[in-house]
């Protein structure tokens, strides 16, 4: 049987690392949120709507644009950021897959464990 | 560590015996999960789950049995890279968790956790990619839902 081996290769597995890392971390989602429903907005007003500092802002901003989620424009004097609307769908759409395929395991364990437990008090 | 962790639970009319034994037998693994199972379930031991795909190749993944305590835990490592030996740094972590709930009764967890969803066979990222793009609340509700609200989860951070 001809087999494709699961593994991870460097550029991608990086790539995804910084995905699920960059949204793991709630200040940081707290960001993107607010990206998300203001299409293209600073860092100082980013800032100002968080209750962290506008350098721990920076920093999460760095991280996301490194994982692909978020992108810098120059506005003449303005670099103003904006969300990268695949590349955040495609993340929070595996991780639904993924609770989503955990659901139905689950539920065939409990059938199984349940007609197995039923066969052995009434065989 | 900024890592993503899904948890779900489901609560079982059978002792955590027999729960078990679904949950690490072989045999009993391929009637819910992997298409064919090898895997023995000591500490350290190497095994691996193959899907089979009715429209292209099977799909291989190779896990590692982290911790094996009857009948309370199970664990395993997977997605990690080839050669490599899997760690909280390369791979996901998959652990069951089986919790007495009264009388021949058992609440199961399943905990998966890691740095990525490496190795996750269900997700097809250009099957995502090619989507239309659609429901940025919903999406990011749900995500927030599964990450830190949802039933059974408890928070990351």
């Amino acid at each position: 049987v001809a087999r494709t081996r699961i593994t991870t290769d460097g550029v991608n597995q990086e790539a995804r690392d910084a995905m699920w890392s960059a949204i793991g971390d709630p200040s940081r989602r707290r960001v993107l949120d607010l990206l998300v429903h203001n299409s293209e907005v600073t860092a100082s007003w980013l800032a100002g709507q968080v209750p962290f500092s506008r350098q721990a802002v920076m920093k999460h901003l760095a991280v996301l644009e490194r994982a692909g989620l978020v992108s810098r424009h120059r506005r003449g004097r303005e670099v103003r950021y904006r969300v990268e609307p695949d590349r955040l769908d495609a993340a929070t759409r595996a991780m639904v897959e993924v609770a989503r395929d955990w659901d139905g395991r689950l539920a065939a364990i409990k059938r199984l464990a349940e007609e197995a437990h039923a066969d052995a008090e009434h065989p | 560590v900024d890592d993503y962790r899904i948890e779900r639970e489901v609560v079982i009319e059978a002792p955590p015996t027999v729960v078990w034994r679904i949950v690490t037998e072989p045999d009993q693994i391929t009637r819910w999960f992997a298409d064919h199972v090898t895997l023995d379930a000591v500490p350290g031991a190497q095994g691996c789950l193959v899907f089979d795909h009715p429209d292209r190749v099977s799909t291989v993944a190779d896990l590692v049995v982290e911790r094996v305590e009857p009948p309370e835990l199970f664990s395993f490592r997977w997605g990690h890279p080839e050669g490599e030996v899997p760690g909280p740094e390369n791979s996901v972590l998959v652990e069951f968790t089986l919790t007495p709930a009264g009388e021949e009764r058992t609440l199961l967890r399943v905990v998966e956790r890691g740095l990525g969803l490496l190795g996750w066979p269900a997700v097809d990222k250009d099957h995502y990619r090619r989507e239309h793009l659609s429901g940025w609340e919903r999406h990011l509700g749900r995500l927030a839902e599964l990450m830190w609200q949802g039933p059974g989860s408890r928070p990351t951070a």
